[in-house]
């Protein structure tokens, strides 16, 4: 089930790939409209890409949280699936999956090329890379909360950055954080490892809280 | 046999009450249809009865337990199709079938979900993507999955609209085998339709 | 003697009962304010090293507090609504937010008007302050959201749920922008290192603190009650005292 549910998210968004390429694109243009108004100095580009690059994913996924549950409640699927005997939570995680699969992966697969645009060393781009790994499946574990929340709301997409930028904070810090540690000798090993528990933590938390949200939106 | 039953049912909307006091007992090859003028409530007591909304007063009980209780025991037991059938746009008829039945925890194979279709008349349509097809032939698709779902309730909001004579032929004959093998079916509707059930019951929402 | 505290978990008997309770935390506010900022100004002593300006404490210290106890009391109420379905803890719970969204603001804006004379700009990137500005988008999210949803059961409880989702990444959040901070350190100033305070100096904010609590206690009754009007409008009570033309 846990698999039918990602299998069927990754058919629908093939079939609509324009919808992960909007959001791909989406965080190019941002991450590049920074130079622009910032001046081209280079060294200060340097200091600048990890936070840059990062805003752009934690905005980028944002954006994207609208489909995450929008369509299926049109369609009456999600009715379906609060009914399902399966699971609500293996199903809200599987959903969440596939979100990061769409829009998480492209962004982490992109962000190395976006970084030498911004001059960063080998050593930096990597960790960015890893720290976007671990980072962007808690946005879309979280955004599946705020997206639950929000479900048929007028104003939904404002809303739901509302509620969930915020908590995105942490990620924000420690993913960004871990760039400017490894740059300063520090080791991002830390920053790592937070990064990592607050991968377990949302992939026990938020699927459960997402379904319960959900059934409090569709009663 | 399983028995569905509702006691002293409530349903508040915003500021209105629309229906309160709705007793009623569904037992084993039982037909109840739920009748009312628009806004009188049909869809939110379906809701109710399926575990998707709270009744503001009142329980439903499955087998003489609560059904908020049973959740997912229940849930296997019991299928319902609402007004939106939840057929996506870009997915084929077949598709469309395997993942609402996986959804409802059953898995068919391609041959299965094909027969299905070919049984509702949507032979050779099974490989078009839903978006070409039309409303009545979308319904088709969403009734199909009684044909594979195999459980003993039905709940079921306007099964037929968008159908022609044709497809109300087919399902009533669906409904009718269901009952006579002991299965139960709450549904509202619109047209007049005679079905042959052990014990029909109507019950009238003001 | 027993007391019987369910009742007055009926939004009918609160919103008598409520009524009565006005008052007093009303009057108690008010006195307390006044003792409060009497000390405040004139009792306690100029600090040596800031001379007059650190006078803002006496309201910006209880209003961070405050904006942080609130929070931590809207969630419980909030969980206590979704656990228990109980209307009354729910609405409690939607009065506390915009109380507690003001304390925030008041403190950072006190924390502006303090941060200017002390360090010569208006906002500096500090743990507390950050974090601060962090709780006011939280509880700007709590009130957003309900504002939106029309039903009001479904608002309060899915108020209830992202109230519960900020309570248990405060500590997260707040650990994270302190982790960030000392990592930063050059760039800021630091608000940690406090000079050792004189005791009129703590006894004064100690009475605004109350002095706050007690008005805080009092809106948060007089929204309720707004809020049970409000929902329960076509019940009989109500109808009756309309009737009667009472506000009490």
């Amino acid at each position: 089930m846990f698999f039918w549910i990602i299998r069927r998210d990754l058919l629908l968004a093939m079939r609509r790939r324009s919808d992960v390429l909007t959001t791909l694109f989406f965080f190019i243009i941002v991450v590049s409209l920074f130079p622009l108004g910032v001046g081209p100095e280079m060294n200060m580009l340097r200091t600048m890409a990890p936070g840059v690059v990062w805003v752009a994913a934690l905005l980028a996924s944002m954006l994207s949280l609208g489909r995450m549950f929008a369509s299926d409640h049109l369609d009456g699927t999600l009715e379906q699936m609060l009914l399902s005997p399966q699971s609500l939570s293996m199903l809200v995680l599987g959903k969440a999956l596939a979100h990061w699969l769409v829009t998480g992966v492209p962004l982490v697969l992109m962000a190395p090329v976006l970084g030498i645009q911004y001059d960063l060393t080998g050593e930096a781009l990597l960790v960015l890379t890893v720290s976007l790994l671990l980072g962007t499946p808690v946005l879309s574990l979280i955004g599946a909360i705020g997206a639950a929340l929000t479900l048929g709301l007028r104003g939904g997409g404002v809303l739901v950055s509302l509620l969930v930028l915020p908590l995105y904070i942490p990620v924000l810090i420690f993913g960004a954080g871990a760039v400017e540690a490894s740059a300063a000798g520090l080791g991002a090993g830390a920053h790592m490892s937070l990064l990592g528990a607050f991968l377990l933590a949302s992939v026990v938390l938020a699927p459960w809280t997402a379904g319960a949200s959900l059934r409090i939106s569709m009663e | 046999m399983p028995v569905l039953q509702g006691k002293s049912l409530e349903c508040v909307r915003g500021d209105r009450r629309l229906f309160h006091g709705i007793d009623f007992t569904l037992e084993s090859g039982g037909l109840m249809q739920v009748q009312g003028p628009n806004g009188s409530g049909k869809t939110s007591l379906l809701r109710m009865l399926c575990g998707l909304a709270l009744p503001a007063q009142g329980e439903i009980l499955w087998d003489g337990t609560s059904i908020r209780a049973l959740k997912g025991e229940y849930y296997a037991a019991m299928t319902y199709l609402g007004h939106l059938g939840g057929v996506k746009d870009d997915l084929t008829a077949i598709e469309n079938l395997r993942v609402s039945s996986a959804l409802a925890g059953v898995d068919i194979d391609e041959k299965q979900a094909h027969d299905a279709l070919q049984h509702m008349g949507l032979g050779g349509r099974e490989l078009l993507p839903a978006k070409v097809l039309s409303q009545g032939q979308r319904r088709r698709v969403t009734l199909a999955r009684l044909l594979v779902c195999g459980t003993a309730l039905w709940i079921l909001d306007e099964p037929l609209t968008a159908l022609d004579t044709a497809a109300v032929k087919l399902v009533r004959g669906l409904m009718e085998r269901h009952l006579e093998h002991g299965g139960m079916i709450v549904m509202t509707t619109h047209q007049e339709l005679e079905i042959a059930a052990g014990a029909t019951q109507q019950l009238k929402l003001a | 003697m027993a007391i019987n505290w369910f009742k007055y978990s009926s939004p009918a008997s609160f919103y008598f009962l409520a009524g009565k309770m006005i008052p007093l935390f009303s009057i108690a506010a008010i006195v307390l304010g006044a003792a409060g900022l009497y000390i405040g100004f004139f009792v306690a002593p100029t600090d040596f090293q800031q001379g007059e300006a650190y006078r803002i404490i006496f309201i910006h210290v209880p209003a961070a507090w405050l904006s942080m106890f609130l929070y931590v009391i809207m969630a419980i109420w909030s969980g206590i609504g979704l656990a228990f379905n109980t209307r009354l803890s729910s609405m409690v719970a939607t009065a506390i937010a915009p109380t507690g969204a003001m304390f925030t603001f008041l403190a950072l804006w006190t924390g502006a008007l303090w941060g200017k004379p002390m360090w010569g700009t208006w906002w500096v990137w500090d743990a507390r302050l950050t974090s601060e500005l962090i709780l006011l988008f939280l509880y700007i999210g709590f009130m957003s959201l309900q504002a939106a949803i029309d039903d009001p059961r479904r608002a309060d409880k899915a108020g209830a749920m992202i109230a519960l989702v900020g309570v248990v990444n405060i500590p997260i959040i707040y650990f994270s922008v302190k982790w960030w901070n000392t990592l930063h350190q050059g760039a800021t100033v630091s608000l940690t290192q406090s000079p050792k305070m004189a005791t009129t100096m703590l006894t004064g904010m100690l009475i605004m603190s109350l002095a706050c609590w007690m008005y805080a206690i009092a809106v948060i009754l007089i929204r309720t009650r707004a809020i049970i009007l409000e929902r329960e409008r076509h019940t009989a009570w109500v109808g009756e005292l309309q009737l009667q033309g009472a506000t009490r």
